[in-house]
């Protein structure tokens, strides 16, 4: 589903990432942990191109993202994202959040985008704000919004960059359930966050980045319980 | 005191004329000073450079002259260069238009810059283009940004349509030079047209406020 070969960024002289090779199967759910400026959301966001790699390959379904051909916006679509800072649209109600890029970029009916998106807000429980704005909602329930609209366009893929860090924490598990939910669906997901009960409970395998490597990966009670790597013990005994 | 404000009475509806001009100029020279405004601010952006470049250009020289000179360049000047005379009511327009894009596109650009990063990551991560992106979610969040500084810029606007009288243009301060000259008494027509002028940004910035809060009903 997504392979990446020694995927190298640099910002200016700054090498964030020095060469990430991995490989995400369909139906699997990766959580990526690694101290702050390990290079994890850089390496998140390159699987969509929101950072252009500095070279390597990306593959998403055998597409070569690095190839000029590929049309990114059309890749897009099967990729969903979700961000910390959840980065609705402020000036749209819920529902428009949702249905703009069914309506605009894949030319759906607004009644068609109307009717996925009611599921979609029922789904993760927020049918009944529909039409309120974003800035009426709390974190937690800006994040689900968050996540809704992502899959409005029915991504293959979800990609999500430490979506409860910015939560105060009694607003953490609503946002978890969701995820953990859509995981048990069998959606192929690439995690960035340090919640263990999440990567215990649905996460397939834990990869460990730091200073742009991936030092250590393997399945999550392995990592949480025997890790391997000195670097990996001394984080994990922080965060712990 | 010598005040006599009955005199202006036999000339009140010379003011109102020109008021009526002077909100005419100004309005076509907004909208010009919008569209000019909209390409350069985004140009200004573009990762072309030299789109960049140019638009950057632009903005310096007009910021960077008097707006009477140069009104006199596209009145006096123009016709050396064209060889036909250009008439003050377009001449006017024209020089205060492409001045006001010179400023609008700063207050454009400031506007889409400050649209928090997240907004076009997240409209792109959704699959749309940058064009889609700008319109449906940077710029509508941008516009209303813009809406107090775009105020100001049309209320300066408004009181320097006032300098298309040095090419002979007929607007509101026109009409107080000709009563005044009449009534061999200045002080009750320059300050008359100082009161047009008071009341026309009073009406705007109320205008501008009613825009403002209807705008704000999502924060």
């Amino acid at each position: 589903m997504i392979e990446v070969r020694e995927l190298q960024k640099n910002f200016g002289r700054l090498e964030v990432l020095k060469g990430i090779t991995n490989k995400v199967e369909r139906g699997e759910v990766v959580v990526v942990i690694g101290p702050s400026g390990s290079g994890k959301s850089t390496f998140l966001r390159c699987l969509n191109l929101l950072e252009k790699p500095t070279s390597g390959e990306v593959y998403i379904e055998g597409k070569n993202l690095m190839d000029p051909k590929t049309d990114v916006n059309k890749l897009r679509q099967d990729v969903g994202m979700v961000f910390q800072h959840f980065n609705l649209f402020p000036h749209k109600r819920v529902i428009e959040n949702i249905t703009l890029a069914p309506m605009k970029v894949k030319g759906e009916s607004p009644q068609e985008a109307r009717e996925r998106a009611m599921q979609l807000l029922n789904r993760v429980g927020l049918a009944d704000k529909a039409q309120s704005y974003p800035a009426q909602l709390s974190g937690g329930q800006k994040q689900r919004v968050a996540i809704a609209r992502a899959l409005a366009m029915n991504p293959k893929i979800m990609l999500f960059d430490e979506p409860t860090s910015a939560l105060d924490p009694e607003m953490i598990k609503e946002v978890l359930d969701v995820m953990k939910d859509l995981a048990r669906d069998g959606m192929t997901m690439v995690v960035v966050t340090h919640e263990m009960g999440f990567a215990r409970e649905v996460g397939h395998r834990v990869i460990f980045m730091d200073e742009g490597k991936i030092l250590e990966e393997g399945k999550p009670e392995d990592i949480y319980n025997r890790p391997q790597h000195p670097r990996t013990k001394d984080f994990l005994s922080k965060i712990l | 005191m010598n005040l006599d404000f009955s005199i202006i009475k036999p000339y009140f509806n010379l003011f109102l004329v020109g008021a009526f001009v002077t909100v005419k100029i100004t309005a076509l020279a907004v909208l010009m000073g919008i569209v000019i405004g909209l390409f350069v601010g985004m140009g200004k952006l573009s990762h072309f450079w030299p789109i960049r470049i140019l638009c950057g250009a632009y903005v310096e020289v007009i910021r960077g002259t008097p707006l009477l000179v140069q009104i006199f360049i596209f009145y006096f000047g123009l016709p050396q260069i064209l060889g036909v005379n250009i008439p003050e009511y377009p001449a006017a327009v024209m020089a205060l238009g492409i001045n006001s894009g010179g400023y609008v596109a700063e207050i454009i650009r400031g506007g889409i810059l400050a649209v928090e990063k997240g907004q076009m990551e997240a409209a792109r991560s959704l699959g749309m283009s940058h064009n889609q992106a700008m319109r449906y979610i940077i710029l509508p969040q941008a516009f209303k940004k813009m809406i107090p500084p775009l105020g100001n810029e049309f209320v300066t606007l408004l009181k320097n349509s006032s300098l298309a009288t040095t090419i002979g243009f007929s607007e509101l301060t026109r009409a107080g030079q000709i009563v005044a000259g009449n009534t061999y008494k200045p002080f009750e027509p320059y300050f008359t047209v100082a009161a047009f002028y008071l009341v026309m940004t009073l009406g705007f910035s109320r205008l501008l406020g009613i825009l403002e809060r209807r705008l704000a009903v999502s924060d």
